[in-house]
């Protein structure tokens, strides 16, 4: 006699490590994301549109912004934009996957569901780090943007790293809007944030009101804290409070939306 | 509870032939015990009691809403029982899924259009600790051939095969089905079935939900009809159907005793509207010999039901019985009665 709940198979190896995450399912999901034309035309080639257009031309080039030009301060912009907006579709296309189904399909297979979390989230980071590598690429062979080497790369990777947070926010707008609509709220959202945030237009230019009210937006605080290396000067606490603040708010956002949507069906 | 689990495991014997050890001291497939589930005011189950052993092919047979998703859900640990037990090889069902002993092939959805046929089996192999090789099932699924199509591209019958491929990934033990041949042409029934009794040779216990009749008919070695949340009749299909064959007496009668019709053996159903008045049952005669000795019942009418009919007969609603006090208007009762009936029945 067996013991009773000894189950027929009843050993570990059944269930895989990490709660199912592996690289060969982050690679599965980036080819998946590469064909969707649309994804790629708006982190990737949108941002670098941008660039080409507004961050390279030669007075810009001349005119020197702490440790380098303002070519530079703008594709650092731009680079933040792209990324963020990778992220943040990497997280939405939650949504879609509900939509379809896709989700309740996972959930009759040993997929830990914080697993699934981890691959959107590093799918999402492979995204954003095309959207920035194309970017910096871009404003390095136009021989426009300047500034010391170690800054090239410690932005770059500050952005890359800190457009995280915008993983959280895709998550839970993909969580919040059962539809094809979360991306829609995604890129027209993103939009506001990157005005707010100073990406597309040096808040120095706005009114004071608008100013202060900007200071509270998702994109302020990491926008500056990215900047801040290039920029130099004095380093203003707001900005950090601002990251963690959103990113508690997100992740809890997020966490929250998820946890309804395991509970029903 | 892991660590449970694995002390449980340590005293299993390490042979490998779990298989045949399963088919001597193993639990049942599926053991439902009194489960009733709840959606807010709506009892969608309403206590099943169900035990599936291993290697049994059954049909779920209903017609739609009766509760087949909800309890395939239930099995699947998808949902929760708002009360009563469910069992998978005496396991918590979501154990019994993370273990690879149960998978399913779901009724739509659960695919991603931008992937193609290859990728989704190969994802979803990825997700298992051990599976059987993407090429193997998708062989055994007949979807060799469009591996490199988008899913998105794929026909009805060409996604369900692949939903198949994707169930077989585990081997499991146990595969539930539900309403696997919706929307599919008479082709792409046959091909799919076919895949499935070749599965269910090699041993595998096999539950699936259908209201196609003929399905469950062929298909299946046993039968439960669910009707409204709750098991009607459960037997093999011969059994079921004769269950299900029956008459119908039609007459013309001014206050009939609802009662003393019912009492008549055989008697399975009684319908009285006005003077007209329909008894369902097995034994016509009985009931004829009763109206036309005891009653001054007219325009005696004796009709053999279809199989087609039969199976609504059984699952359809019976209000009428259920709540003898009820009188619900003409309108909500003919919508309700058998195809046929509403011609005697004014």
């Amino acid at each position: 006699m067996s013991a009773p709940h000894a189950g027929p198979d009843g050993l570990a190896d059944t269930q895989p490590a990490l709660g199912g995450f592996k690289p060969a399912l982050v690679r599965l999901e980036v080819r998946r994301m590469l064909r969707n034309r649309r994804t790629v035309i708006f982190t990737v080639v949108v941002p670098v549109f941008f660039l080409l257009i507004f961050g390279l031309n030669t007075s810009y080039a001349k005119n020197r912004v702490g440790a380098g030009n303002v070519s530079a301060f703008i594709m650092i912009s731009m680079a933040l934009y792209g990324a963020v907006l990778a992220t943040s579709s990497g997280g939405a296309t939650v949504a879609v996957e509900r939509l379809a189904g896709w989700s309740r399909q996972l959930r009759i297979t040993p997929l830990q569901p914080a697993a699934y979390i981890a691959i959107k989230m590093a799918t999402s980071l492979v995204l954003g780090l095309s959207a920035v590598v194309a970017v910096y690429v871009v404003g390095l062979l136009a021989h426009k943007a300047s500034m010391p080497a170690d800054l090239w790369v410690g932005t770059g990777a500050a952005l890359w790293i800190g457009s995280l947070l915008f993983a959280a926010y895709g998550l839970f707008i993909g969580y919040l809007m059962p539809s094809e609509n979360a991306m829609q709220v995604i890129g027209f959202s993103l939009m506001l944030f990157s005005f707010a945030g100073g990406l597309f237009i040096p808040l120095s230019q706005f009114s004071h009101p608008f100013r202060v009210l900007a200071a509270y937006t998702p994109l302020y605080g990491l926008n500056e804290l990215v900047h801040y290396p290039l920029v130099q000067g004095r380093f203003n606490w707001t900005w950090a409070a601002n990251l963690i603040a959103w990113l508690v708010i997100f992740t809890a956002g997020a966490i929250w939306r998820f946890r309804k949507d395991t509970a029903r069906i | 509870m892991p660590a449970a689990e694995h002390a449980g495991a340590g005293t299993a014997a390490p042979t490998r032939s779990e298989r045949d050890q399963r088919a001597t001291s193993a639990p049942p497939a599926v053991e439902l015990v009194g489960v009733h589930k709840r959606f807010g005011t709506v009892e969608a189950v309403r206590g099943i009691d169900f035990r599936v052993e291993p290697g049994e092919v059954v049909a779920f047979l209903g017609p739609n809403g009766a509760g087949k998703t909800t309890t395939i859900d239930m099995v699947l640990g998808l949902s929760e029982p708002t009360t009563g037990n469910v069992a998978v090889y005496g396991l918590e069902p979501r154990t019994a899924v993370r273990r690879g002993l149960v998978s399913a092939v779901m009724q739509s959805g659960g695919l991603l259009k931008d992937m193609t046929v290859a990728e989704t089996v190969t994802y979803t192999s990825l997700l298992f600790a051990r599976t059987r090789p993407p090429a193997e099932v998708m062989e055994r699924a007949g979807i060799t051939g469009i591996a490199g199509r988008l899913v998105g591209k794929c026909s009805g019958g060409e996604q369900q095969r692949l939903r198949f491929a994707m169930a077989l990934l585990p081997d499991p033990e146990l595969l539930l089905l539900d309403e696997p041949t919706q929307g599919m042409d008479v082709e792409g029934r046959r091909s799919f079935w076919g895949a499935i009794r070749r599965d269910a040779e090699a041993g595998r216990t096999i539950i699936f939900a259908t209201h196609y009749l003929e399905e469950a008919d062929a298909y299946a070695d046993r039968v439960v009809l669910v009707r409204q949340g709750e098991i009607v009749a459960d037997g093999t299909s011969a059994e079921v159907k004769a269950l299900a064959s029956g008459r119908t007496v039609r007459a013309t009668l001014a206050g009939a005793d609802e009662q003393a019709l019912r009492s008549i053996p055989g008697v399975d159903r009684v319908e009285v509207r006005g003077t007209g008045i329909l008894v369902h049952c097995a034994d016509s005669d009985a009931v004829a010999r009763y109206l036309l000795n005891e009653t001054n019942a007219r325009d005696l009418e004796i009709a053999a039901l279809g199989l087609e009919e039969a199976f609504v007969a059984l699952t359809g609603d019976r209000e009428t019985t259920a709540a003898p006090g009820d009188s619900p208007t003409d309108a909500t009762r003919s919508s309700r009665t058998m195809p046929g009936e509403g011609a005697a029945l004014r």
